[in-house]
């Protein structure tokens, strides 16, 4: 290196490099890690708790864990034990559902994810009609394939439901049922006629008011009493009216945001076009609100998708009641944390999946200012 | 001339049934006919179904023995206690837990939410893990973990993880000293309560010196001392009145000392972890909602980042903060429920569980629930709204 000093012409002197200190990875790493006295003592605190935590969970769940084998005698028990969840994932899956019939559930998913995908694809032309479909047709499809009894299909009963497939269907139903009696409840919320207003407040608030635990309790014993002799409902669909008239509040309040936010003119104009209340808020003010809350659905649904986890305390065998009874099993006790880390990976991806999609669709929808 | 005749044109009235006043009135006259019509055939089939089975109903079932027993009551209780008893005993557990909860959860909230804005990239990011993490997974499955998974595999009382030999954690819960309260005891929380009236009464002077002559009195130190020093004059004037009961391990099991139960740990760590992931991104939203001009604004006027952050951002943070926060206190106090899946007794498992089950009372019991947490809600929405009320923008 020189140390010689040169002369430069004024206006001629060349373009420096920044200091290496403020560029490139040491540069980064003084301004994000070290860059006072306090930052560098949080540095440190914090990649100590990285060295206390990841290390010994990687060790764990992958280097020292067991993947192959049919019995507890294949686990060494110094990490985790997966074979645990390759003997019960059938059963995590999809609970007793009789084993020559698990195509019909299969079926049901491939023509839920067939008919979905359509409407992530921008531009695609019969949305409207896929939307339709889903909402409307294909329930019924999915209850005679699931429920059978018709078509030649066995009959499976209830009871047998289980694992994800119970989660899910009680997730979707809750979901496709409680959006229109939200909208209506909304609509009612919003009406300027006080008895229509006053009931829907107080079914609003008295649901939001109170854990869904209570209403499952309610559903499950205080619904056959509210029904005539002779008439039984079956265990899931007392749960599952439980849960719909529980996120139909939610639902109601998600939906009351958007009519607020539609401006008065857009009601203005539509009484001035001479349309009738269900025309203006089917042609004019829904379309524009249900857009806007899109998100607060989605986010309601992962509410609701996390809530499903309730049922297993009036002894329906969801995803996460079937990994307690599989750690009840004489032959698999002590494999509580491989069960319940497999559960919780599986919400975490359904449920990180759904929150970074509505922050996506936040985004895009956000066609204002 | 032509006369002008002046023909009084009224608007033409529409017929009654489309007459927008009595459509609404009929339309409202026709929903509350049929909520009035479900309600009856609910209540008619219920009466039938009561009768049928044989049970009582009416609320005399409080009075009766419940001849169970609790394992955490704040209040007198026993096997021979009444139904109503048990109901308060279930009632204090949920209250405890869920003021327990949302203590912690909003410190932890707080801690987090500030680390999550942090320049420092690691903190920043290990505090998106964290949220992103507890946020995702159902708050169910996460006690679950807590109690069986952890608090389950601790060791048996003879061979407990002691702190200090005075705190033992195993399988029967966390046993720390019990303070044993001695004559002149009282004398210490007098002399607190009184260090709290002088401090306010203090911070009300020197604010109203600033006010009037622009000096400053460090409160805070001040403060701190009086609440220290007072209660600790008092304890030196009176000996130390306090003394501590240890636990003990005799046989298999602690004796003497406070227990805290497992149920009652896993379900507040639970509930805290979970809840403030929630806490931690309103926080952060609200910090970031406060435009970086009031910052610059506050700088330029000469205030040091600490008033800068007490005095302008905070304020202002916490309008955006406070409704958000609310809903959230409500969901931890509704999620402390979930204490009947690892059979902490709160109201849920001791009322709707344990008493329903003896007494097959469900509409009462189902009715008494509800309506318990629906005031319970509605008592916590109130003092926020109130708060809230207190620190919302005072416009001109």
């Amino acid at each position: 290196m020189t140390d010689e000093t040169r002369s430069h012409d004024p206006g001629s002197h060349p373009d420096l490099p920044p200091p290496a200190s403020t560029v490139g990875v040491v540069g980064w790493v003084r301004q994000n890690l070290f860059a006072t006295p306090l930052d560098v003592a949080l540095t440190v605190l914090a990649l100590y708790l990285v060295y206390l935590l990841v290390p010994p969970v990687i060790q764990w769940a992958f280097i020292d864990a067991d993947w192959v084998g049919d019995t507890r005698d294949a686990c060494s028990r110094e990490g985790a034990c997966w074979v645990y969840i390759r003997v019960w994932f059938k059963q995590l899956m999809y609970g007793r559902y009789p084993d020559g019939e698990l195509w019909r559930i299969n079926t049901a998913y491939v023509l839920l994810v067939a008919a979905a995908i359509p409407l992530f694809i921008p531009g695609f032309r019969w949305k409207q009609w896929i939307g339709l479909f889903l909402l409307i047709g294909y329930p019924i499809i999915a209850f005679f394939l699931f429920v059978g009894d018709t078509f030649g299909l066995e009959h499976v009963e209830t009871p047998l439901w289980g694992g994800l497939f119970l989660t899910l269907v009680i997730a979707l139903v809750g979901i496709v049922a409680s959006l229109p009696i939200g909208v209506v409840l909304a609509l009612g919320r919003r009406s300027k006629m006080p008895v229509v207003r006053s009931i829907c407040v107080a079914f609003i608030e008295l649901w939001r008011g109170v854990p869904l635990i209570t209403v499952l309790f309610m559903s499950s014993v205080m619904f056959p009493l509210f029904m005539p002799e002779g008439v039984n409902f079956d265990k899931l669909l007392r749960a599952l009216v439980g849960v719909m008239l529980f996120s139909a509040a939610y639902m109601a309040e998600v939906v009351r945001g958007g009519l607020q936010a539609i401006p008065k003119g857009q009601y203005e104009a539509a009484e001035a076009l001479g349309l009738s209340f269900w025309k203006m808020m089917g042609l004019i003010v829904l379309p524009q609100a249900l857009k806007l809350v899109i998100p607060g659905i989605v986010n309601t649904f992962i509410g609701l998708f996390k809530d499903t986890t309730l049922v297993l305390i009036i002894g329906l065998f969801d995803f996460l009641g079937m990994v307690q009874l599989a750690g009840t099993n004489p032959d698999w006790l002590g494999f509580a944390v491989e069960g319940y880390v497999f559960v919780a990976a599986g919400f975490w991806v359904f449920c990180f999946g759904m929150s970074r999609y509505s922050q996506h669709l936040e985004k895009k929808l956000h066609t204002g200012h | 001339m032509a006369v002008e005749t002046k023909i009084a044109v009224a608007p033409a009235k529409p017929p009654v049934w489309n007459d927008p006043r009595y459509r609404a009135l009929f339309f409202q006259v026709l929903v509350l006919g049929g909520v009035i019509l479900l309600g009856a055939y609910l209540v008619g089939n219920t009466m039938a179904n009561l009768e049928r089975q044989g049970i009582a109903s009416g609320f005399g079932f409080l009075e009766t023995t419940a001849g169970f027993s609790i394992s955490q009551t704040l209040v007198e209780y026993s096997e021979e206690s009444s139904y109503g008893r048990a109901f308060l005993v279930g009632l204090l557990n949920t209250m405890l837990v869920s003021a327990i909860g949302i203590f912690f959860a909003t410190i932890l909230g707080f801690i987090i939410g500030v680390a999550r804005l942090s320049r420092n990239w690691l903190i920043s990011n290990l505090a998106a893990v964290y949220i992103e993490i507890l946020r995702n997974i159902p708050l169910l499955l996460q006690i679950f973990f807590w109690y069986f998974a952890v608090l389950r595999n601790v060791p048996s009382p003879k061979n407990s993880h002691s702190l200090f030999d005075s705190f033992f954690l195993n399988i029967r819960g966390l046993y720390s000293p019990a303070p044993v309260f001695e004559a002149g005891f009282w004398l210490i929380p007098a002399a607190l309560v009184a260090g709290i009236v002088g401090i306010v009464v203090l911070a009300r002077w020197a604010h109203a010196r600033q006010e009037r002559t622009g000096e400053q009195f460090p409160v805070f130190w001040t403060s701190l001392g009086i609440l220290i020093g007072l209660p600790l004059l008092a304890a030196v004037v009176t000996g130390f009145p306090l003394s501590w009961n240890y636990p003990e391990l005799k046989g298999f099991n602690f004796v003497g000392g406070m227990v805290v139960i497992p149920e009652l740990v896993a379900l507040a760590l639970a509930l805290s972890t979970y809840t403030a992931s929630f806490i931690a991104e309103i926080v952060r939203a609200g910090i970031t909602a406060v435009s970086h001009g009031q910052t610059e604004a506050a700088y330029s006027l000469g205030l040091r980042p600490g008033p800068t952050l007490r005095l302008v951002v905070i304020p202002q943070a916490l309008r955006v903060i406070i409704p958000p926060l609310t809903s959230q206190y409500l969901n931890l106090m509704k999620n402390s429920s979930l204490a009947a899946a690892i059979a902490y007794p709160d109201i849920v498992l001791v009322f709707a569980g344990t008493v329903l089950m003896q007494t097959g009372q469900a509409v009462e019991i189902i009715s008494i629930t509800m309506a318990v947490y629906l005031t319970l809600s509605l008592l916590i929405s109130a003092f926020m709204n109130w708060y809230n009320k207190k620190m919302a923008l005072v416009e001109r």
